[in-house]
């Protein structure tokens, strides 16, 4: 019975990879498959982008400032205190910018795909699209994951920019530094190493909130419990897969630009 | 529309006119996993009938309707709709045959996230394709005052009552003149008034538009109404067919007992 259950449990594994294989490959074919709904794409960049931008910014504040006061004892200790707005910048921008702004995006955005999606397809307009004739693919799924991919980057690179002045204000709480030398110096210890390897990276982890969200409530069951159920399990997979993606990238990036 | 107290007639039969076959179904067969829900189903829709489906719920009445538009693939049987094998259909194919085919889910399934306006432009900018706003604007509002919801055109579907919703949700499927109607239990969580306004409407958008229609209920008010010919499905098969008025004198008990409903 156990191994019954154990081979049970394997199978629905390999049949929810193949899921995923399918629901991707629907997805790429209908990239180009002509008809891109522009509206709804543009609709979804406005959902995602600027409706997270206070909360990514607030978040990436934070956390601008609390590096710089827990970096700084350690830094002061160092005797390297003028490494602190370079040490910040490179932290935020190659790492925690990227994951924080992704992660905070798992939480609202896939969620809430997860759920509307599921609540579409527990009230059947998942399937009246589809007995139309219409493409519910193309209109619900394609222009949210493309816009996810698009919008989580430019939320990052905002967030980094937030961070960083959050890092100046924390900075100038206990000693004194100008506003253009603090930049200065964080802008001058970046280069193009560490900003590809970032952008490319949230560009990933867009596409990992947008298509786990969508899938997640495209394939939800009948009910209103599946509806919670998507938009818990969407939040749990996207986070899982930024951390994958992350180490991933990071292995990397490392073997390409940091011998 | 009639008043709540007026009798409404039970539909007279339809002239003799050429009866052309638009939906042949012989020996459908489907199961979920080890439950066999049709077991053996048979029927031929002709061109401007109405076929009333009645059945005990889980019996598989939506899952035969479901198996004619492609959302689900019959196990075995022959499935034809206009001559075409729906189960041996492309993609392409099957999308051009949903275009003359027109559903009524249930609850209405209208998109949320729309006004009533964008709801009926929906299917068509995105199926038939049309761009002229004049002519969208026109094929909209003339839909929506055939199902007397002309008002409720800049409404969110939240706004809406149960009956409007399935109104809206049948003004969506006619708007693309479909040839063949299929109604997934239209008169289901309406009350009595309503759910007799919802079945003189499918009459006169009938008339009106010449579809073919399928319409599943366990509502005998709708199976009056808008029945040519009823089949009654238990246990994954038909178990009797005829008019309503013959079923009425029928000897099954299961027949019987849907006849016998105290109203």
């Amino acid at each position: 019975m156990d191994a019954q259950q154990e081979l049970s449990g394997w199978r629905k594994w390999m049949e929810s990879i193949g899921d995923y294989v399918l629901f991707f490959s629907r997805f790429f074919r209908n990239i180009f498959a002509g008809g891109f709904e522009w509206s709804e794409f543009v609709r979804q960049c406005y959902e995602i982008g600027y409706r997270s931008m206070m909360l990514v910014g607030i978040t990436s504040f934070i956390m601008g400032m609390v590096l710089i006061l827990q970096l700084r004892p350690s830094l002061i200790s160092l005797g390297a205190e003028s490494m602190l707005p370079k040490t910040l910048s490179v932290a935020l921008v190659r790492e925690i910018g990227p994951v924080i702004t992704a992660i905070i995006c798992a939480g609202k955005i896939a969620s809430s795909i997860g759920a509307e999606l599921g609540s579409m397809k527990v009230t059947e307009q998942i399937d009246a699209m589809e007995v139309s004739g219409a493409n519910p693919v193309q209109y619900l799924v394609v222009t949210r994951i493309l816009a996810t991919s698009f919008m989580i980057p430019l939320l990052a690179i905002i967030g980094d920019a937030i961070g960083l002045l959050g890092g100046f204000l924390a900075l100038n709480l206990t000693d004194s530094i100008s506003f253009s030398l603090y930049f200065n110096k964080c802008i001058a210890s970046l280069d193009f190493t560490d900003l590809l390897p970032a952008v490319v990276k949230t560009v990933l982890f867009g596409f990992a909130v947008g298509f786990v969200g969508c899938y997640k409530g495209y394939h939800s069951n009948k009910g209103t419990e599946s509806v919670g159920i998507a938009a818990n399990s969407a939040v749990v997979t996207a986070s899982l897969w930024i951390f994958i993606i992350d180490a991933i990238a990071v292995q990397i990036t490392s073997l390409l630009f940091y011998k | 529309m009639k008043g709540p107290d007026e009798h409404i007639e039970p539909k007279q039969e339809a002239p003799e006119t050429k009866p052309e076959v638009v939906i042949h179904a012989k020996s459908i067969k489907k199961s979920f996993g080890k439950k066999q829900v049709l077991k053996n189903i048979s029927f031929d829709l002709k061109r401007g009938e109405n076929i009333v489906v009645l059945g005990k719920s889980g019996q598989g009445k939506s899952v035969t309707i479901q198996c004619v538009v492609g959302m689900l693939q019959p196990d075995a049987g022959t499935l034809e709709v206009f001559g075409e094998d729906v189960t041996a259909m492309s993609d392409d194919d099957l999308k051009q045959l949903r275009m003359k085919i027109g559903f009524l889910f249930q609850g209405g399934a209208l998109y949320d996230s729309m006004t009533v306006r964008e709801n009926l432009e929906f299917p068509l900018t995105r199926v038939l394709k049309l761009k002229d706003k004049k002519e969208i604007d026109k094929k909209v509002e003339g839909v929506l005052d055939a199902v007397g919801l002309l008002d409720a055109i800049d409404k969110m579907p939240s706004y809406l009552s149960g009956g409007m919703r399935k109104r809206v949700g049948l003004a969506r499927t006619l708007i693309v003149n479909p040839e063949i109607m299929l109604y997934d239990e239209p008169t289901t969580g309406l009350d009595p008034i309503t759910s007799r306004e919802i079945s003189e409407l499918i009459n006169r958008l009938q008339r009106k538009y010449e579809i073919s229609s399928i319409i599943i209920t366990h509502d005998m008010e709708c199976a009056r109404i808008t029945a040519d010919r009823i089949l009654v499905m238990d246990e994954g098969g038909y178990i009797a067919e005829g008019s309503y008025k013959e079923l009425e004198k029928s000897d099954n008990e299961m027949v019987r007992s849907f006849f016998n409903q105290p109203s």
